[in-house]
This record gives structure tokens, C-alpha cells and sequence, in this order.
């Protein structure tokens, strides 16, 4: 990271109301079976320079949430409804034009796959300068010199040259590096990171994660990433939100919800994460059963039909009522369970299983 | 790339010499005593025999396919034997290379039968393949950007219904209504541009070429909309719209940059078939091109004129194909040649 030409831009006045604010946000489609609630009701909030991980399995809502961030619902058949404020401004009231301008400008997103992200037919840097053209009025010899800057920032060697390859000439580590460089290009406010490096081997991963904070520190970005893997949640968010079938189902301090977790789903996502350096004794469980139908979701609570803890809860709350996302036990903790004491379950039952040494030290 | 042609352009020419040597044989098996139809009905048996020689129908088959290529690289006179030439030095005409042979029965040799006949396809295909284009793709786009809406279903629904009539039911339709009956277009015949100048060449070309082009439209149409779907369902679209793009820029630049690509493969190929004639407008609007001569050249087994306009019209195809796959090269990044 040498040759940092931006200078942090300062941060907005704190004034009481978050940077990024959004209040029960529901993404529905309607189709010839019925409408899928692909988000049905969501909220959090995100502060400048922090980073909130959204984690949740495939189909738990969690791409089509930022995409309705990016207004990259708007001209398809989808209804979007709640709130989405970001800096005060609240994005679903703003016209298609007015929000395409913020597109990719205040808000911009990181994608999965760069290779099928990226157009193949159009050079990497043509494609960067697209980007950049888009929201400044520069010619072409200026947008050239910022995005050879760009791509030297992200670290990729050469940048001058390898502003004229194609997407197919990059390696998976260097792609996804031109992603963000594309993504950062305007200095945006609010990076929504989607699943950056599943497509990545580990050893890159961990680079383009390191890469993605020390931009963030620098540009003072607030950033969302949105993955199912809880070590990558571990390593980078303040705080975690985890999803299930179109809902949060718990959301706190990232550290909070990691070491004491309330809601048997988030369990099972823990009990899924390997761990190389962990005890041999420790198992990894998997969650059983499928993600839910989003057209004909469960009755009461969506996760009971694959919850191993329903027993737990007395008569038949967990098949008819849907619990409220309510505080836990401790502070700045929520989550959506019936379960009356989850700690003492996870610390009895869930904890010795999946790390035996934990489980002796509490 | 320069290898790539030169290999391809070498396969070409072995196709071409394949294709030449067929069609030589399909005519020699086919129980029509050639000579007779080229001398004529009132012919003796002599007067046979002798046509047969003057036109070297007496010799075998590869020897007749060897004097035709020979012919290709080097030129060569006719009546084919030289005995007859000798006997009778005022009915030799020379036939430069590459010389396709010679129709005795249009008393030309073929080079000159399709010198008249090829402007007239061309020029036909020409102006047919430019309103195909220009209508295909249009349409499939705006089909494809209201998909599943009555602008849609109309487009697909009407050019279906267009392709469904055979081409000689509308050529006479529009003949009758368009040209005789409302008088909106003059009764097309075919002016060359040193004759009548771009406008009168062009403006009798506008029915025959529409009539052709219709043909084609429904299935550019559809090419056109499913490509267009499928790019646009594509992630870099997504890429483009968060990038914060213009919908007008998402669709062109980088939408229909990708739906393109097999577009040109299918127009190049499609081009390169209706170069070697359109039979069936061509007779319609009685134009002079390489499809009437065909069908004249079959009906009347004038063999020598068949077997040029064969060769000619495979010829398109192959260098059609270099042309579309070297092209291809320079569409899409990602293709090496090799």
C-alpha cells in the first residue's frame, strides 16, 4: 500500500441519526405461484467507517437486501417498501434518475464472481473508466490516469499495462482486486461487499479481505459484506446481522453475537464453520434440512421444522407464533427465538460438542 | 492469424474441388443423355455424336472433371476436343482462367453467363441482408426489452406469421398490390447503376429485396430477442447498472455487445447462401440473376452452367466461413485462432 494519493474525506457530523438507516425493508416478488418474500422486513443500521456482516445460508435474503440498497430492483417486477436512508436521504423516494446517479457513486458494490461480473468483451481498464466517466466529467486521458492510480492501489502490478487486458487475462485474486478498485473509484460512502472472496482460494481471500479494511480505514467507508462465512464475519465486522428466510434473526455487536449466541440457527452456523486449530474432539454439525420455501414459508417461526431445540420451548409456540426480534440477554444484542433461556443451552449443549476446550474454560 | 487463413483457405480449396467432382458425378449418373439436350430436338444420331465430342461428353468422368479444373487454373478453349477445334476454327471460343466452362446451349462460356447473373444476385442479397439486419434486430430488441407484453408477442406473432407465407405467395401479392395496383413502387426490373444511376438500381430493388428479407426476419427476430435475454440476465449487466450507468448505455454497450456475436456468425453465413441466388424471387420478378440461371440451367440439363454456379455459390460458403470465424477474433477477446 504505498503511493496513497486520497486523503480521508472527512467524516459526516454525527447528529444523532445512523449514516446508513434501514427500517423494516421488504423485497417481494410476485410470481404465478404466489409472491416471495425474499426480505420481509428489515432493519439495521450502520455508522461510517464500520462494517456490518450479513451472513445467512443461499436464499435467506441476503443479496436481494443490498440489492435493493443499489436500487437494482427498480424496472423489474419486484415491490420494494419500508426504508432505506442513507446520510438522511431516503433512497426508495428518490426518482430513477436521481438514484442512478448515486449508483456507484455514493453507493457501490463488490461482486461475487469477477470473471462473470465483469463484461469479457470490454478491457479492464475501459471498464474502470467507465465507472469513473460516468459520474465525472473528464476526458479520457484524465479517467485513464485515475484508474491506473486505482488499480496501483489495490496492488496490481503494472497497473499502466494492465489497464488494456481482458477480465479472462486476470487471475481470480486479481480480478477481484480490479472489482475493487472499480468499486472504490468514485469514493464511495457505503461499499456493499457481496460474498468477495468466495470465488477466491484462502490465501487470497485473507489479501483481499486485509485489502478491503485498510481501504476502509483510509477512505472511512462504511461497508456491508454479506457472506455465509462466519470467519470472514469474525475478521471484519463491528457488528453481524444473521438472516433467515428473508428476516434478521439475530443482530449485534459482531463479538456479542459470535461468543454468545442466542438463536439455535446462529448455532448451527457456527457448528458448521471448520477450524483447523481447533480441539479433535470437536465436531462440526451440520444444520439439517433445506433452506425454507420463500413462496410458502413455515408457519411461526421459520427455522422450527430444521430446529433441534423446539422441544425446548413449551407447547406449540414455535409452529404458531412468530417471535418478535426482541432484546437478549445482554445489551445491544437482539434476537427472533421463543426460547426462554438460550445461554445456558448453548454453554450445556451446543458448546461442549462443537468446542470441547471453550466448554472447559466457562 | 496469417497460418489460421492460409490453412483454412487450403481446406477451402479441397472442399471446393470435392464439391466440383460431385456434382460432376450426380450429373453423369442421372439417366439424361447430355448431348442430346444440348444439340437439340431435331438432332440425328450423328449430329449427336458429334455434339457429344465437340462438348467432351465422350470422354470419362474424371477425365471431363480434370479439364474443368485445368480449366479453373489455366483457361481453356472450346469445343473441348481438339479435333473438331481443328476442323472447325470459327466456332472456337477461348475461355480465360479461371474458366467454369462452357454453355452451349446460351452459346457463352459460363464466366460470361455469370458475369451477367452475379451483380444482380449480389445487389439483391445486398439490399435484402441490410433490411433483414436493420428489421431483425430492431424488433428482437425492442421484443426483447418488452418481453412478455403485447408489443412483444405482436412482433414475434406478425414475423412468424410473414415467415409462414412461401415467398412466391407474397412476391406475386406484392407485385400485384404494391407495384400494379397502388403503383407505390415502380414494376421492378432489374437497371444496373451505370444504367439508371444508385437511386432507379436501388428503387427497383426495394420489393424483390423486401420480399427476401422477409423471408429472413422472423428468425433474426427471435435470434435477436433471445440474445438480447440472455445477455442481459448476464451478471456484467448487473456490473453495469450498480456502476450507475444510463439504461440506454447498459442496453446498447453492453447488452447487445454480447448478442452480437452470433448474430454476425448467422448474417455472414445466411449472406453467403443468397449470394449464390435466390431461385424462388429471383423467378418471381423474372430477375436475370444466379438463381433464374440455375433453374434454366436444370430444366434444360445444361450441365457445364450448373456445375459453374455450384462451385461459385460454395465458394461463397467457405470463404463466408474464413471470413466469420477470423472475424470472430476480433468480436470477442477471448477467442484465440489457432
Amino acid at each position: 500500500m504505498t503511493n496513497m494519493t486520497k486523503s480521508s474525506p472527512t467524516p459526516t457530523a454525527t447528529d444523532g441519526t445512523p449514516f446508513l438507516e434501514v427500517d423494516n425493508l421488504k423485497v417481494h416478488f410476485p410470481t404465478a405461484d404466489g409472491v416471495v418474500k425474499a426480505t420481509d422486513g428489515l432493519s439495521f443500521n450502520l455508522e461510517r467507517g464500520k462494517t456490518l456482516g450479513i451472513v445467512g445460508e443461499s436464499g435467506s435474503g441476503k443479496s436481494v437486501s443490498s440489492s435493493a440498497i443499489l436500487g437494482l430492483h427498480r424496472g423489474t417486477n419486484a415491490q420494494v417498501s419500508g426504508e432505506i436512508r442513507l446520510d438522511g436521504v431516503d433512497l426508495l423516494s428518490l426518482s430513477n434518475e436521481e438514484m442512478r446517479l448515486r449508483r456507484g457513486k455514493d453507493i457501490a458494490m463488490i461482486f461475487q464472481d469477477p470473471l462473470s461480473a465483469m463484461h469479457p468483451y470490454y478491457s479492464v481498464g475501459v471498464q474502470l473508466a467507465e465507472a469513473y466517466r460516468v459520474h465525472n466529467n473528464v476526458n479520457r486521458k484524465a479517467a485513464r490516469t485515475r484508474v491506473v492510480e486505482m488499480l496501483e492501489l489495490v496492488g496490481i502490478p503494472q497497473p499502466d499495462r494492465r489497464y488494456d487486458a481482458y477480465p479472462h487475462q486476470f487471475s481470480g485474486g486479481m480480478r477481484q482486486r480490479a472489482m475493487i478498485a472499480m468499486a472504490l473509484i468514485n469514493d464511495p460512502t457505503l461499499v456493499i461487499a457481496d460474498e468477495p472472496t468466495t470465488a477466491l482460494d484462502v490465501t487470497v481471500q485473507a489479501q483481499i479481505l486485509d485489502l478491503l479494511t485498510n481501504l476502509q480505514k483510509e477512505f472511512n467507508t462504511a461497508v456491508i459484506i454479506i457472506t455465509h462465512d462466519l470467519g470472514v464475519v469474525a475478521e471484519m465486522s463491528d457488528d453481524v446481522l444473521v438472516m433467515y428466510g428473508g428476516r434478521a434473526v439475530e443482530y449485534g455487536p459482531c463479538r456479542e453475537v459470535l461468543t454468545h449466541p442466542e438463536m439455535p440457527y446462529t448455532w448451527g452456523l457456527l457448528s458448521s464453520v471448520p477450524d483447523v486449530s481447533a480441539d479433535t474432539n470437536a465436531r462440526m454439525v451440520p444444520i439439517p434440512g433445506n433452506p425454507p420455501s420463500l413462496l410458502n414459508p413455515p408457519s411461526g417461526c421459520a427455522f422450527h421444522p430444521r430446529c433441534t431445540f423446539r422441544d425446548e420451548v413449551p407447547g406449540d409456540l414455535c409452529t404458531t407464533v412468530l417471535p418478535e426480534l426482541e432484546p437478549a440477554s445482554r445489551p445491544g444484542h437482539l434476537k427472533r427465538c421463543h426460547l426462554a433461556d438460550p445461554d445456558r443451552i448453548y454453554a450445556k449443549q451446543v458448546l461442549p460438542e462443537i468446542a470441547p476446550d471453550l466448554a472447559k474454560e466457562a | 492469424m496469417w497460418a489460421y487463413a492460409a490453412r483454412r483457405t487450403a481446406i477451402g480449396l479441397v472442399l471446393l474441388l470435392v464439391l466440383s467432382f460431385v456434382t460432376f458425378v450426380l450429373f453423369f449418373a442421372a439417366p439424361v443423355d447430355q448431348a442430346r439436350y444440348a444439340c437439340g430436338k431435331q438432332c440425328t444420331e450423328e449430329q449427336i455424336a458429334v455434339t457429344e465430342r465437340a462438348l467432351g461428353y465422350d470422354k470419362p468422368v474424371y477425365e471431363q472433371w480434370g479439364a474443368f479444373v485445368k480449366g479453373i487454373v489455366a483457361g481453356r478453349q472450346f469445343p473441348a476436343d481438339p479435333e473438331v477445334r481443328a476442323a472447325a476454327p470459327e466456332t472456337v471460343s477461348d475461355c480465360a482462367a479461371p474458366c467454369l466452362g462452357y454453355s452451349k446451349l446460351n452459346a457463352k462460356t459460363v464466366n460470361e453467363l455469370i458475369g451477367d447473373a452475379a451483380p444482380i444476385s449480389i445487389a439483391l442479397a445486398l439490399v435484402a441482408v441490410v433490411m433483414w439486419l436493420i428489421g431483425g434486430v430492431s424488433l428482437g430488441i425492442l421484443a426483447a426489452v418488452t418481453k412478455g407484453s403485447i408489443v412483444d408477442r405482436g412482433i414475434v406473432g406478425l414475423t412468424l406469421v410473414a415467415y409462414a407465407f412461401p415467398s412466391f405467395f407474397i412476391g406475386v401479392f406484392m407485385l400485384k398490390y404494391v407495384a400494379i395496383r397502388w403503383e407505390l413502387v415502380p414494376l421492378p426490373r432489374y437497371v444496373s447503376i451505370e444504367d439508371g444511376g444508385v437511386f432507379t438500381w436501388l428503387e427497383n430493388l426495394l420489393l424483390p429485396g423486401f420480399v427476401l428479407a422477409l423471408l429472413f426476419l422472423a428468425g433474426y427476430v427471435r435470434m435477436t430477442r433471445a440474445f438480447v435475454l440472455e445477455s442481459l440476465s448476464e451478471d456484467y449487466i448487473r456490473t453495469a447498472r450498480a456502476k450507475g450507468l444510463k439504461g440506454r448505455v447498459v442496453l446498447f454497450k453492453h447488452g447487445l455487445r454480447a448478442a452480437l456475436t452470433p448474430l454476425v456468425t448467422m448474417t455472414g453465413l445466411d449472406l453467403a447462401g443468397l449470394l449464390g441466388g435466390a431461385i424462388i424471387t429471383e423467378s418471381v420478378f423474372a430477375y436475370p440473376g444466379l438463381g433464374l440461371l440455375t433453374v434454366q440451367a436444370s430444366n434444360a440439363w445444361d450441365l457445364p452452367t450448373i456445375i459453374g454456379v455450384v462451385v461459385l455459390a460454395g465458394a461463397f460458403v467457405i470463404v463466408a466461413n474464413i471470413i466469420v470465424d477470423i472475424a470472430y477474433a476480433f468480436i470477442d477477446p477471448r477467442v484465440r485462432l489457432g
